[in-house]
C-alpha cells in the first residue's frame, strides 16, 4: 500500500483527534485486533494528545508525539504500523516467512504460500480466517518483518499452497516506514 | 501504570533496519562498520563465528546453490555500489542555480534549482525563505518541468549565504548565482546607466 508514498506530496492537513473520538477509536482497536487489548492504555491512552494527517489517496495517519502509530485506509480498519508492532510484537497474530523469502519481501512483493510452508516457515496452530492482519516474522530474526493482510486463511495455505497467501500493507524499509513527521 | 511492555528496538543508523536485517541492505558494509562502531556487542552477536555457524546450519540450499547464491548476491552489491558511486558523482556534479529574473524594471523574483538533489526538502525551504525575507516564497514547476523555489523579491546573495547555514551539505562550489534580464538591451552600453 506504500510502495510510493511521499508525505510532504500528499499531506493535506493535520489536526488533533477529540478525546470522545480517541475512545472510540480504541474502542475499534480492540474489537478489530484482540491481541492489541492488554496494551490499549500504553499505546493510546485515553487522554492522548492523537494527531490525524490527512494524506491523499485516503490515507489517514495517525500520530502521538511525532510517531506514527496507526494508519487507515478509506474506512478500512485503523491498522497498527511496523514500527508500533515493533514495539508491541504481540499486538497482532504471528506467522513467519522463511529465510528466502525475506528478499522478495523487502522488495515489497507480495507472499506466495510456498514460503509460509516450507521448513523454515511458521503459521499459527489454530486457524486464522482470511483478512486477519498478521504480523509477518522471518525465519532466524527477532523483529517482524512486515504487516501484511491474509489472502486466504491459514488452513487453506497449508492445503493449496499456492498463489499469493499474504498481502503486504507495509514492510521494513518502505517509503512509509521512512516517512517521519516533525 | 503496570509494568511497561513496550520494547525499544535498535535500528541501524544507515539503512534503518533492526541491525538483523542489514544483511539485506544494498549498504551492508556501511551497516556493519555502523555497528561495530556503536554497537559492538550487538555487531558480535550478528556477524560473529557463533553467528555464523548458526546461519550455515539453518540455511537449507545445498553447497553448491548457496555458493551460486552467495555469488550472485556479491555481484548485485557491486553492482549497488556502483550505483551509490555514481549517484555521489551526480551530486558532486550537479548545481544548485540562484537566479534573479526581472519581472519589470523595479521587480524582480529570485528562483533557486537544483536544491532537491541533495536531498533539501523544497517545500520546507520554501517556506522557511518566505519567512527569513517576509516575501513571499513557494515551490513551482519551471517551464523543463523541474520544481525550483521561488521568492518575490531580489535575495540573490541572501539565499546564497541561507543555503551555506543552514545546509552545509550543498557544496560551495555547486552553487551559481546567475541573472535574467526579461528584455535584452537593444544596445549594451550605449546609454548609461
Ligand atoms: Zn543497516
Amino acid at each position: 500500500m506504500f510502495k510510493k508514498f511521499n508525505l510532504q506530496e500528499t499531506m493535506s492537513g493535520q489536526n488533533s483527534v477529540k478525546s470522545s473520538v480517541v475512545r472510540g477509536i480504541r474502542t475499534k482497536l480492540v474489537d478489530q485486533f484482540p491481541e492489541l487489548g492488554p496494551y490499549v492504555d500504553e499505546i493510546l491512552p485515553k487522554k492522548a494528545n492523537l494527531i490525524q494527517v490527512k494524506c491523499k489517496d485516503h490515507i489517514t495517519l495517525f500520530a502521538i508525539d511525532n510517531e506514527i502509530l496507526f494508519f487507515q485506509h478509506f474506512n478500512d480498519p485503523i491498522t497498527p504500523t511496523l514500527r508500533l508492532l515493533h514495539q508491541f510484537p504481540n499486538i497482532l497474530p504471528h506467522v513467519q516467512v522463511d529465510r528466502g523469502a525475506i528478499k522478495f519481501v523487502l522488495s515489497g512483493a507480495n507472499i506466495m504460500c510456498p514460503g509460509l510452508t516450507s521448513p523454515g516457515a511458521k503459521l499459527p496452530e489454530k486457524s486464522l480466517p482470511v483478512d486477519t492482519v498478521v504480523a509477518v516474522m522471518a525465519e532466524g530474526k527477532e523483529h517482524a518483518l512486515a504487516i501484511g493482510v491474509l489472502k486466504m486463511s491459514t488452513d487453506e495455505i497449508k492445503t493449496i499452497n499456492k498463489g499469493i497467501g499474504v498481502d503486504l500493507i507495509q514492510y521494513l524499509s518502505d517509503p512509509l516506514w521512512k516517512t517521519h513527521l516533525d | 501504570m503496570s509494568a511497561t511492555t513496550k520494547k525499544t528496538v535498535l535500528y541501524c543508523g544507515v539503512c534503518g533496519m533492526p541491525p538483523e536485517y542489514c544483511e539485506f541492505s544494498a549498504a551492508k558494509k556501511k551497516c556493519q562498520e555502523w555497528l561495530s562502531s556503536k554497537y559492538p556487542e550487538e555487531h558480535e552477536r550478528l556477524y560473529g563465528d557463533a553467528a555464523i555457524t548458526e546461519k550455515l546450519a539453518q540455511t537449507n540450499l545445498s553447497e553448491d546453490k548457496a555458493a551460486k547464491e552467495a555469488a550472485r548476491m556479491e555481484k548485485a552489491m557491486s553492482k549497488e555500489e556502483a550505483r551509490m558511486a555514481r549517484e555521489l558523482e551526480k551530486k558532486m556534479s550537479s548545481r544548485v542555480v540562484i537566479k534573479r529574473v526581472e519581472r519589470n524594471k523595479r521587480k524582480c523574483v529570485t528562483s533557486v534549482q537544483g536544491l532537491e538533489i541533495f536531498g533539501v526538502d523544497l517545500k520546507k525551504t520554501a517556506k522557511n525563505f518566505a519567512n527569513h525575507f517576509a516575501c513571499g516564497g513557494s515551490v513551482s514547476k519551471n517551464p523543463q518541468g523541474q520544481d525550483e523555489i521561488v521568492v518575490q523579491g531580489d535575495f540573490s546573495d541572501e539565499i546564497l549565504e541561507l543555503i551555506l547555514k543552514m545546509h552545509p551539505e550543498v557544496p560551495k562550489d555547486n552553487i551559481e548565482q546567475v541573472e535574467e534580464k526579461k528584455s535584452k538591451k537593444k544596445a549594451p552600453g550605449a546609454v548609461g546607466a
